[in-house]
């Protein structure tokens, strides 16, 4: 099993599997596009499963590494390698692929190949963000991952995507390139390496630590998205197809989150500490601010996508309180997030799909018709909304208390996510759930089918089970975080 | 009794041996009837594809120079040499087709690309300022004509005759600077000028005012603000076969003598044509790339990415001495004639792409005609997707690495602020890059008629097209190429 190369085949399975899926050609093939499709996300989720089994809890260090020279022109090599922090998004990343395929199955009539394999390859890309140790490496695929998404918005998406998907592009490559320039001016820092643990050894001054911080920041800001950045998300997940909201809420908003904890804090921890008032700022502002603009949203898919950023604000306030509640917190909350919005949009795509609207107003006592669906997105309503014994739940507290150990007033205010959070979900689920049947549209839903069953069914476990036993999710990253924590805690120039 | 010495011509022999295939091609065309097109085609083809052996065979490591020293022979001018073959030849390829179509296919037109070819080789391998002189104005003499050939055309009409006006302007700019030059030090061979200068010859005032009007000639060639104004008409206005020939080789030569003119013969001036550059590629960067923005027309749309990537490469030449340190010198010229390479490889596929959708009295240069070309041809689509992509640097393609390569080169010369400079504008660029794969995949084709190009250009552009992924995956190759290359160059001078 060691000798596989493990990373290796959970990046390139999926792209090549995408690539063949491309081949298929026309939607005359679509029968055969699809069943493949399926079967390489599966394929591409089991071989990220020995990562999980073989993982060993005690190191901190990188695992299953792969270390080839790539360009040595500039030093860059081929360089994967996991620990605690990374593992577990590389496994819900090609978790969620095959459920992805799962809700496109019916709904994609058009260029069904090419929708596949967008998400195949991205999927594999997005793997290989998380696996990377090269920042070369890293930066290619961080890159790269933009071009299969800016085609699913703008060829699958709603009325106004080309906006969007242009929006999404543009704002993300701004940050990204700022990120080149200083990932460049380190690799002549260090002496010629793009290595990171290179990187999170080497000493660097306070003012260029804060210029880098700062270059980091716009990268992974932007991503995240923190406010006041965030714009870009609410047009992205409204005009994205439902898979795309998906993938975009699950995974591609822990990129920018995960960069923090590869980038900002190993290699400028002290700007960290000396910026992390701002850091806290901003992700206050998110939950609170932001959870008040979800509560007057009436587009069901932007409400969740105001959410989105709102949970984000407490994962990058978990990481800025340098504390094992609070980093361990905002990592579960990641993770949790992955699960309970993917679900979320799911339930608004299985809505949109028989009804063609998003809006709250044209819902109105859908339990009536859909009384499973009904079930399903009343738990993961409370879930986003942190219900003790769901996976909401689990990452929020041990950020809230995190936080009042750092200090009684974040703390504090980071709480009111709590009601603002089951204010916005609930009063959302109770207008579109209950209620007198609004119309004939809502009259005549037909309930979930099999599928829609097994995807918002296998998702409901996950949120449970891991509101109810969050230790194998928390046990993988303990040595890790701990070992970040310390590296973040001595100085460094 | 005059004593006359026979040069020595084995290091010119591929030289010779075009300009004899060139007049024989006069020949025999003048008896081929029109019914034997074919043959000028056939005979350029095989004459490019003779030079190629003939350099690839008399390619050995020491530079020689023939010719009392006007002509040089090293392994920077072969390595561009063996570049510069196959992409006139892929251009042939390419516009066949086209040029039969509007009855253009004829001997001159193949006579007027080889002696172009021609020029540009004598400039490849200039080490005199007359032989640049020569080689630069058989390259432009030959363009001019070429522009005009569709004699009917009034665009191309007003667009030679542009082109022949500011170009005879840039000429006389060029060899008024060159005098001025000449007067300072007494010779016009470059690397005897260039020990000259370091030994204290010349009067400097008198030197740098030559210099401003060498500096003004090269970049008239090269296309940079503020000498870019022939740019966007005459690649408008040609005939996008002698636009996809202007578009593609003669960067590298105008690289090659940028690089001998100013790094072996003026390297002491440095620290006065290093501002120059700086102005000249800040502003192509710059208005290059807004300009790009406002264009409709994708032939001008390129020109104007066009102006943009010189600036680009100009970044890699003037990152190269560092207050007299010449330690980053080959990293520097290396990456900026990586550029150069890059450049024409998909330079030439996106004009490519124009002349595949060309018909009969149809010209495919608008932007909307590219409109649903996923629909049409997924594949070309795809291969055109690639080359934007690339263009606007983003990975895995060539492009990236290009953009990559000048960058750290820039920044290796602490020129930080520039690198920004240089990132915010490509993320302008990669705007317009966007819309075209906009058109291509998320409106529906206005255009329905097959694509009917033949198939070995189709062969070749979705070569040319993989290419541009295959070395963006794997750049080492044309990166140590680079190298090698600058490094026999810098050896000699």
């Amino acid at each position: 099993m060691s000798g596989l190369p493990l990373l290796s085949l959970a990046i390139w399975l999926p792209i090549l599997g995408g690539l063949l899926v491309l081949a298929t050609g026309s939607d005359r093939n679509a029968g055969l596009a699809r069943p493949l499709a399926l079967a390489v996300a599966v394929a591409g989720f089991l071989v990220t499963l020995p990562l999980y089994i073989g993982f060993d809890l005690t190191t901190s260090a990188m695992q299953f590494t792969e270390l080839r020279q790539w360009i040595p022109r500039f030093n860059i090599h081929y360089s994967l390698g996991v620990d605690g922090i990374s593992v577990l998004f590389i496994l819900l990343n090609s978790f969620i692929t095959p459920l992805v395929v799962l809700a496109g199955w019916k709904v994609i009539g058009e260029k069904v190949a090419q929708y596949m394999a967008a998400f195949l390859i991205m999927s594999g890309l997005m793997n290989g963000i998380f696996s990377a140790l090269d920042a070369v490496l890293f930066y290619v695929f961080f890159e790269a991952s933009l071009i299969p998404m800016y085609i699913i918005i703008g060829a699958w998406g709603g009325p106004n995507r080309v906006y969007a998907a242009f929006k999404f592009f543009l704002y993300t490559l701004l940050g990204s390139l700022l990120m080149l320039v200083a990932l460049i001016w380190l690799f002549f820092q260090s002496g010629f390496s793009f290595s990171l643990l290179d990187w999170h050894a080497m000493k660097i001054p306070l003012t260029a630590q804060i210029w880098l911080f700062l270059a980091f920041l716009v990268a992974f800001a932007v991503k995240v998205p923190m406010w006041p950045v965030h714009t870009w998300l609410p047009d992205a997940h409204v005009e994205a197809p439902t898979g795309g909201s998906v993938v975009l809420a699950a995974i591609m908003l822990k990129l920018g989150a995960y960069g923090f904890l590869r980038f900002s804090l190993p290699i400028a921890p002290d700007a960290s500490r000396e910026l992390a008032w701002l850091m806290i700022a901003l992700s206050l502002i998110a939950v609170v601010y932001i959870g008040f603009v979800a509560l007057v949203q009436s587009d069901m898919k932007k409400l969740i996508a105001y959410s989105s950023i709102s949970h984000m604000g407490f994962v990058t306030l978990g990481f800025f309180i340098f504390n094992q509640l609070g980093v361990e917190g905002a990592l579960v909350q990641m993770i949790s997030h992955g699960f309970v919005s993917g679900a979320m949009f799911l339930c608004v795509g299985v809505l949109y799909d028989r009804v063609h609207s998003r809006q709250i107003a044209d819902y109105g006592g859908v339990v009536h018709t859909m009384p499973k669906f009904a079930a399903f997105m009343v738990l993961f309503a409370m879930a986003n909304s942190g219900l003790p014994a769901t996976s909401g739940f689990v990452g929020e507290f041990m950020v809230i208390l995190g936080a009042v150990k750092h200090n009684f007033w974040i703390g504090f205010a980071a709480a009111t996510t709590l009601i603002l959070g089951a204010a916005y979900t609930l009063w959302m689920v109770k207008r579109v759930l209950f209620g007198a049947v609004a119309n004939h549209h809502v009259a005549e839903l037909a309930d979930i089918n099999a599928r829609e069953f097994a995807i918002l069914g296998i998702l409901a476990l996950c949120v449970l089970g891991m509101g109810l036993y969050p230790l194998p999710f928390t046990e993988v990253m303990h040595a890790s975080v701990d070992n970040l924590l310390q590296h973040v805690a001595a100085s460094k120039f | 009794m005059i004593n006359f010495v026979m040069p020595d011509l084995y290091p010119a022999s591929a030289e010779i041996f075009i300009l004899v295939m060139a007049c024989v091609l006069l020949l025999v065309d003048l008896f081929a009837g029109k019914g034997r097109r074919w043959l000028a085609y056939l005979m350029a083809q095989l004459t490019l594809a003779g030079c190629f052996g003939i350099t690839f065979i008399t390619m050995d490591g020491q530079g020689v120079t023939t010719f009392s020293n006007m002509f040089v022979d090293d392994l920077f001018a072969d390595f561009l040499k063996l570049a510069l073959y196959p992409a006139v030849a892929i251009m042939l390829v390419y516009s066949r087709a086209y040029l039969a179509a509007r009855n253009l296919d004829r001997g001159e037109f193949y006579l007027l690309v080889l002696f172009a070819t021609l020029g540009m080789m004598v400039m490849i391998s200039a080490s005199h300022f007359v032989t640049v002189y020569l080689g630069l104005e058989l390259l432009a003499l030959s363009m001019y004509a070429l522009v005009a050939i569709d004699r009917d055309s009034v665009r191309a009409t007003e667009a030679a005759m542009k082109y022949f006006v500011l170009g005879s302007m840039a000429s006389g700019l060029l060899l008024y600077g060159m005098s001025m030059v000449y007067g300072a030090v007494g010779t016009l061979e470059i690397a005897e000028m260039g020990q000259r200068i370091a030994l204290g010859g010349g009067n400097k005032t008198v030197l740098v005012f030559g210099l401003v009007f060498v500096i003004a000639g090269l970049a008239f060639k090269l296309g940079v603000v503020p000498f870019h104004m022939w740019i966007p008409d005459v690649y408008h206005g040609a005939p996008t076969a002698v636009t996809l020939l202007l578009g593609s080789a003669p960067k590298l030569a105008a690289f090659a003598i940028t690089l001998r003119v100013l790094v072996t013969g003026l390297a002491e001036l440095a620290e006065h044509w290093q501002v120059m550059l700086m102005i000249l590629a800040a502003l192509s960067i710059a208005l290059g790339n807004l300009a790009a923005i406002a264009q409709r027309n994708l032939k001008r749309m390129l020109a104007y990415s066009a102006i943009s990537h010189m600036g680009f490469m100009l970044l890699g030449v003037l990152s190269g001495i560092v207050g007299g340190d010449p330690r980053f010198t080959l990293n520097a010229y290396s990456s900026a004639m990586f550029y150069a390479i890059a450049y024409v490889l998909m330079s030439l596929g996106a004009f490519g792409m124009i002349l595949l959708l060309s018909r009969a009295g149809f010209e495919a240069e608008d932007i909307d005609d590219f409109k649903g070309l996923n629909r049409r041809s997924p594949w070309f689509a795809a291969i055109m997707m690639i080359l934007m992509f690339s263009m606007a640097g983003v990975p895995f393609f060539v492009g990236f690495f290009a953009k990559f390569a000048v960058l750290q080169a820039v920044v290796a010369a602490n020129q930080v602020w520039l690198a920004v400079f240089a990132v915010l504008f490509s993320l302008v660029g990669a705007f317009y890059y966007l819309r075209v794969v906009k058109v291509m995949y998320f409106d529906a084709p206005t255009d329905t008629a097959p694509i009917e190009a033949p198939r070995d250009m189709r062969i070749l552009l979705s070569i040319n097209g993989l290419a541009v992924a295959f070395v963006g995956l794997l750049p080492e190759g044309v990166l140590k190429y680079s190298i090698y290359a600058t490094y026999t160059f810098l050896l000699g001078s």
